[in-house]
């Protein structure tokens, strides 16, 4: 698009990216992890990795909603819509998601009633106009979904609507960070935080990376020059020896996060002792589930879910991406089993998925920074 | 929909104060905006929506900005406005 196309913005992305060669130590070699699959995808539409020495590596992050659904989680949700009277709702981003058997697509040609919706007041929509179905909502995503999800459940009880619940599957970004940080594969030097959960969150929930792990996060924004912005402070912050959460998006990312949102997921969810993630396993109190005083709309208290754990395929190796080990075309499958119209693992599905990515843009992208710094 | 889209404040909704009619790149839909109720929304304010919620309150200029991104990132973006396109979230 715009970027590289555009003679000025290549301009600035040059001068961004001669500042950060300026700031990298020589012999040093850095990686930073850009935790939201939303930068992912620009990292890879812009070939910015090709913006930035070699030195630098950018691994990407689990934050693609979609791809971190474990293999049994889906396996329950098509169970539930196979239940007769139900109508499952979701957003389409999760209909081609592989279980052990079939995803929602495979699954609604086998006769189930799945709808996609945009938003969940679009599934308690349905709710109220099929009263004989029982509506289901299968509620995914992470700080940036569940205030969405949770103030629905509050409409739907205030409406005293009796026939909708949610397969709750929201997680939470800061656990997932710290399993990461915690792992021994991987050291890093830095983070690029994650944009649009942050405006729930806010950035303070942030702030144990700089403090007790030394690692600097700077939130950032989407366009190619606010990713290289923010590597750019990033590395400011190691040359200067400083470790601390610094915020590249202030212009949409108020520090304190929004209030109401929070209060909206508390109100009606809270985080489960444990959570399953694709690649990643157990990991505690990473997810939501629907407090005691909603179970009326928890399909999980509602149905019974079979609850089984699925082993990942032993082609995919989805779990060395999620956690930055691998990169896409490192996976023996990637292009060639596994693509975006038969994927075998999730990071191939989600748009914001790093397989998805990088098969769609990564390998083009290349191409066109050259054209562009030579021009 | 992990993507916020940008979206202009056309009027809010009488006797629905948590709901406002918006223009997202043509289309016109009435929106959640129960989240940012400390903000006094009206006519001509930018928003950022996430599935039908309005999560921040945004300056045209990054409206515009965030609207470049997406047309930039194509199909996903296509994906999202033929979802919203379908949605008829409430009344309004
Ligand atoms: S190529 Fe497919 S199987 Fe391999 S890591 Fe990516 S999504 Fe998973």
């Amino acid at each position: 698009m715009r970027f590289v196309d555009e003679y000025r913005d290549a301009q600035k992305a040059q001068a961004l990216a001669a500042k950060i060669a300026s700031l990298c130590e020589p012999g040093r070699h850095y990686k930073f992890m850009e935790v939201c699959g939303g930068h992912t995808h620009t990292i890879y539409k812009h070939g910015l990795e090709d913006y930035l020495p070699e030195t630098i590596t950018l691994v990407h992050g689990p934050g693609c909603p979609v791809c971190v659904i474990p293999m049994g989680r889906v396996d329950d949700a098509i169970h539930i819509a196979e239940q007769p009277g139900v109508i499952m709702t979701s957003f389409g981003d999760m209909m081609r998601v592989p279980g052990g058997h079939g995803s929602f697509f495979d699954s609604m040609a086998q006769g189930a009633d799945i709808r996609m919706v945009y938003s969940p007041l679009d599934a308690l929509k349905v709710a109220r106009q099929n009263p004989d179905s029982q509506v289901v909502f299968m509620a995914i995503g992470f700080e940036t979904t569940a205030p969405s999800t949770a103030m629905t459940v509050l409409r739907a009880k205030a409406e005293e609507i009796e026939n909708f619940s949610i397969f709750c599957n929201h997680v939470t970004i800061i656990p997932a960070i710290k399993a990461i940080l915690d792992s021994p594969d991987l050291r890093l030097d830095g983070f690029i935080g994650p944009g649009h959960v942050s405006t729930v969150i806010g950035c303070r929930p942030y702030e144990f990376i700089a403090r007790d792990y030394g690692k600097p996060l700077v939130t950032a924004g989407f366009e190619p020059l606010d990713v290289l912005q923010s590597i750019y402070m990033i590395l400011l912050q190691l040359v200067e020896g400083r470790s601390e959460v610094e915020n590249q998006y202030s212009r949409v990312v108020p520090y304190d996060g929004n209030r109401r949102a929070l209060t909206a997921i508390n109100e009606v969810m809270e985080l489960r002792p444990y959570f399953e993630w694709r690649g990643l396993g157990f990991i505690s109190h990473s997810a939501l589930r629907v407090r005691e005083r909603y179970a009326a709309f928890d399909a999980e208290r509602i149905f019974e879910v079979p609850g089984g754990r699925v082993a990942d395929p032993k082609a995919c190796q989805c779990g060395e991406v999620l956690k930055g080990v691998l990169k896409p075309w490192e996976c023996k499958v990637f292009g060639t089993a596994c693509t975006p119209e038969t994927p075998i693992g999730t990071c191939m599905v989600s748009s914001e998925g790093a397989c998805a990515a990088y098969y769609n843009y990564g390998r083009f992208a290349r191409e066109r920074v050259k054209e562009a710094t030579t021009r | 929909m992990c993507l916020g889209i940008p979206g202009e404040i056309v009027q809010i909704i009488p006797d629905r104060p948590d709901l406002a009619k918006v223009d997202v790149s043509g289309v016109r839909r009435a929106i959640n905006i129960g989240l940012l109720d400390g903000e006094h929304l009206a006519p001509g304010d930018w928003i950022l929506i996430h599935v039908g919620f309005a999560l921040s309150k945004i300056d045209e200029e990054e409206a515009k900005a965030a609207l470049a991104f997406l047309e930039g990132i194509g199909q996903a973006y296509a994906d999202e406005m033929a979802a919203l396109r379908d949605s008829t979230i409430e009344k309004g």
